[in-house]
C-alpha cells in the first residue's frame, strides 16, 4: 500500500471512529461525552475563525533542570529520533535559562514558534509554505516549501529548524523531510482532535495553559485577565499567541 | 564619434579552449559538489540551524549584485548619453547577464529543495520580497536580452535608448530588491535597516565595474586587440567614484548605528571584538576593498598604470566578498536578542555566538557561478559580435591626436 492510500485509509478509519464514538456520547452518556466530542474538529472542517489557540506559561513553576515538555515535543513529532550532529538538529522547542545582567534574578522557560498574530515568516515566505490558520497556528506546508531559511533569518525567537538529513521514518500525522524547514505546530493533530498539546500535558507544574485567547470565559483568557504577563520581544509588535508569566 | 566595428573573436587559440575547459572544470565541481550537498543533506554543509545562509549565498548575492553592477557601464551610454560609452555597452550587457545566470545557479542549488524550483516559479506570497525577486531576476534577464537585440541588431538601432532606460531602471529596482531581503528583517539587529537597499545599489556599481574593467582587459590582452587609456581612464575614475560611495554608506549605516543604544551589541561584534567578522572588516573590506584600490586609481603616479587598475579592481572583489561576508554571515552570527538585558542559554545556542565553518562543497559551488559567467561571457563574445575590433585612443577618442 502506498503511503498516500495508506493515509487515506487511516483518515477514513479515524472519521468512523469519531463518528462512532460521536454516535454513543449521544446515546449512552450525552452530558459529559457530548462536550469532549464537540471540541474535536472534523477532518473536513477548515479551521475557526473564532477560536485564537494560545498558551500561557509561568516561568515561576518552571524549573530550571527540568525538560520534560521538550522532551514530551520530541517524541510526539519525532525529531528527539534525529541524530544530526547538535547545531544542525531541529529543535522544534528548548529550554531556556535567563539571568538577569544587573540584577541576578534567575529564570528557566521553554522557548518555540510564538504563533505570532503578524508572522514574519509567513510575511517572508516566497512560496507562501508559512502559513496562518485561522485559528492562529502558524505552520509550515512542507509540500510548497523550498527551503530557501527566509523564515529562519526571519524569526525573532530563532523557532525554526531546518532538516539537515535524510529522515528515516515519520509519523504520518507529522511528515517532515530533508531540505525543508519545520517548527512547534502547537501539536495541531491533537487540537484539532480536541486535546492538549504534549508538552503541555507532559508538564507537572502545570506551568503551560493553554486555550481559546478569544473565549472570554477560557482559563487562559481569564488568568491573562486577572495577572500580568508578556509576550517576548512586544516591542516588535507581533501579538505572539504565546506569552509568559514571572519575567 | 568615430565609426566602431564590432567582431567575434577568434576562439581558436589554445588559451581559449584552456580557458573553457579551466571555467568547464570548475562548473562541473560545483555541479558535483550541488549533488553531494542535496544526496546528504545539508548536514554536509558547515551551515546549521543559527548560521542558515553560508558561503553560497555570500558568491550567490555577489553574484547578483554586480550583475546589476556591469549593465552600468550600458546606462552610461545610453541613459545619460555619454557616447564614449556606446563601444562598451554590448559587453557590459553580455557580462550583466552570464553575472546573473551565475548568482540564481548558486542560490537554487544551495536551496534545500532545488528540485521544487517550479514550487517557487507557481506559487507566490507577494507579501515576501523574496517573491518579488523572482520576478525582478527573470525580468532583468529578458530586460536586458531586449537591449542587447536594440543595441546589436541596426534595424532596432532607435529603440536601443528606451530599452536602455527600461534596464536601468529595472537595475535600481533589481538591487533595491536585493538589499531589501536584509533590510526587511527585523529579528536581527544588523539588518533591519532601510539604508540596506541604497547601500547595495552602490556596491552593486563598484563591484560591477571592478569585473567589467577585468574582463575588458583580460579580452582585449588575451585577442591582442588595442585598448587604450580613454576607455580605461573612464572606467577608473568611475570606479574610483563607486568605491568611495561605498564607503560613504558604510560608515553612515555603523555611524547610525553606533548612535543607537540597542545595536551597541553588534557593532562592537563587528568592528572591535576582534573576531572575524572584524578582520574581515577592517582588512578585507575596508583596507583591500577600499583604502587600496582608492589609492592606487587616485594616486597621480599610477594615473596610466594598467596593471594598479588590475590590482585597484581585483582588491575591489575581494573587498566585496568580505563585504558579503561579514553581512550576512557576521549578522547572522550575532546572537539575537531575544530576552535584552538577560544572560542566556540553552541546547539551541541561544546567547552565543553562531559558529561557522564553510565546507569544500559550498565554496566549490559559489566559485561554480562565476565560472558560470564566466562561461557565458567567453562563448558569448566567440559567437557574437560583443566586442569592438579596436579600442585604441586614435579609434575612439575624438580628441586623440595622433
Amino acid at each position: 500500500m502506498s503511503k498516500s492510500e495508506e493515509n487515506t485509509t487511516d483518515i477514513q478509519r479515524r472519521k468512523v471512529l469519531v463518528a462512532g464514538a460521536a454516535a454513543a456520547g449521544v446515546t449512552l452518556v450525552p452530558g459529559v461525552m457530548m462536550i469532549e466530542v464537540a471540541q474535536a474538529k472534523p477532518d473536513a472542517e477548515s479551521a475557526s475563525r473564532s477560536v485564537r489557540w494560545g498558551m500561557l506559561i509561568d516561568s515561576n513553576k518552571c524549573k530550571s533542570g527540568c525538560d520534560d515538555c521538550v522532551s514530551a515535543c520530541g517524541k510526539e513529532n519525532g525529531w528527539a529520533k534525529d541524530k544530526t550532529p547538535m547545531s544542525q538538529k531541529p529543535q522544534w522547542m528548548r529550554k531556556v535559562n535567563l539571568k538577569h545582567k544587573a540584577t541576578g534574578k534567575e529564570a528557566s522557560l521553554p522557548m518555540m514558534c510564538q504563533h505570532c498574530e503578524k508572522p514574519p515568516c509567513v510575511d517572508v515566505c516566497p512560496t507562501g509554505a508559512s502559513f496562518k490558520r485561522t485559528d492562529g497556528i502558524v505552520l509550515v506546508d512542507k509540500h510548497t516549501c523550498i527551503g530557501c531559511r527566509y523564515c529562519m533569518m526571519a524569526c525573532p525567537y530563532k523557532a525554526r529548524s531546518f532538516v539537515h538529513e535524510v529522515i528515516e521514518d515519520h509519523d504520518s500525522y507529522m511528515p517532515r523531510g530533508m531540505g525543508t524547514v519545520e517548527s512547534c505546530t502547537m501539536c495541531v493533530h491533537r487540537v484539532d482532535k480536541g486535546e492538549l498539546p504534549a508538552c503541555v500535558e507532559s508538564c507537572k507544574e502545570k506551568a503551560i495553559l493553554f486555550g481559546d485567547l478569544n473565549d472570554p470565559n477560557s482559563d487562559i483568557a481569564k488568568r491573562l485577565k486577572e495577572y500580568p504577563s508578556r509576550q517576548i520581544r512586544a516591542d516588535l509588535r507581533l501579538n505572539t499567541g504565546v506569552s509568559y508569566e514571572g519575567i | 564619434m568615430k565609426r566602431v566595428d564590432f567582431l567575434e573573436i577568434e576562439g581558436k587559440s589554445g588559451g581559449f579552449f584552456l580557458l573553457l575547459g579551466a571555467l568547464g572544470a570548475l562548473l562541473i565541481a560545483a555541479l558535483g559538489s550541488a549533488y553531494f550537498m542535496e544526496h546528504n543533506g545539508h548536514v554536509v554543509t558547515g551551515m546549521n540551524n543559527q548560521i542558515v545562509w553560508g558561503i553560497p549565498h555570500v558568491f550567490a548575492v555577489f553574484l547578483i549584485v554586480a550583475a546589476s553592477g556591469a549593465i552600468n557601464v550600458a546606462s552610461v551610454s545610453s541613459v545619460f548619453k555619454k557616447p564614449a560609452y556606446k563601444p562598451l555597452a554590448p559587453l557590459s550587457g553580455l557580462l550583466a547577464m552570464g553575472l546573473l545566470a551565475g548568482g540564481l545557479a548558486v542560490l537554487v542549488l544551495d536551496l534545500g529543495r532545488p528540485d521544487r524550483l517550479i514550487v517557487a516559479m507557481t506559487h507566490y506570497n507577494f507579501k515576501s520580497i523574496f517573491a518579488w525577486n523572482i520576478f525582478l531576476y527573470t525580468g532583468f534577464m529578458a530586460v536586458v536580452f531586449v537591449y542587447l537585440w536594440m543595441m546589436m541588431e541596426r534595424r532596432f538601432n532607435k529603440y536601443s535608448r528606451p530599452a536602455g532606460i527600461t534596464a536601468f531602471i529595472w537595475r535600481l529596482m533589481l538591487t533595491t530588491g536585493t538589499g531589501s531581503i536584509f533590510g526587511f528583517l527585523v529579528a536581527r539587529q544588523a539588518y533591519d535597516a532601510a539604508i540596506m537597499a541604497p547601500m547595495f545599489i552602490i556596491m552593486s556599481l563598484a563591484f560591477g565595474t571592478a569585473i567589467y574593467i577585468l574582463v575588458l582587459m583580460a579580452a582585449y590582452k588575451w585577442t591582442g586587440r588595442e585598448l587604450g587609456q580613454f576607455v580605461l581612464s573612464k572606467l577608473r575614475s568611475l570606479l574610483g567614484i563607486f568605491i568611495a560611495a561605498v564607503f560613504l554608506i558604510v560608515a553612515t549605516y555603523h555611524l547610525t548605528n553606533l548612535y543607537v543604544a540597542e545595536n551597541a551589541g553588534v557593532e562592537s561584534f563587528i568592528l572591535f571584538d576582534g573576531n572575524v567578522y572584524t578582520y574581515m572588516f577592517w582588512l578585507g573590506q575596508i583596507l583591500i576593498g577600499t583604502a587600496l584600490p582608492l589609492a592606487l586609481i587616485f594616486s597621480p603616479q599610477l594615473k596610466t598604470s594598467n596593471n594598479a587598475l588590475v590590482y585597484a579592481s581585483i582588491f575591489t572583489i575581494v573587498g566585496g566578498l568580505a563585504q558579503l561576508y561579514v553581512i550576512i554571515i557576521g549578522g547572522q552570527a550575532f546572537p539575537m536578542d531575544i530576552f535584552p538585558g538577560y544572560e542566556v542559554t540553552s541546547s539551541f545556542f541561544d546567547g552565543q555566538i553562531g559558529m561557522y565553518n564553510p565546507s569544500i562543497p559550498e565554496i566549490m559551488l559559489g566559485v561554480g557561478g562565476i565560472a558560470i559567467a564566466g562561461l557565458i561571457v567567453t562563448i558569448g563574445v566567440k559567437l557574437l559580435k560583443f566586442l569592438p575590433a579596436n579600442l585604441s585612443d586614435n579609434a575612439v577618442d575624438p580628441h586623440h591626436k595622433g
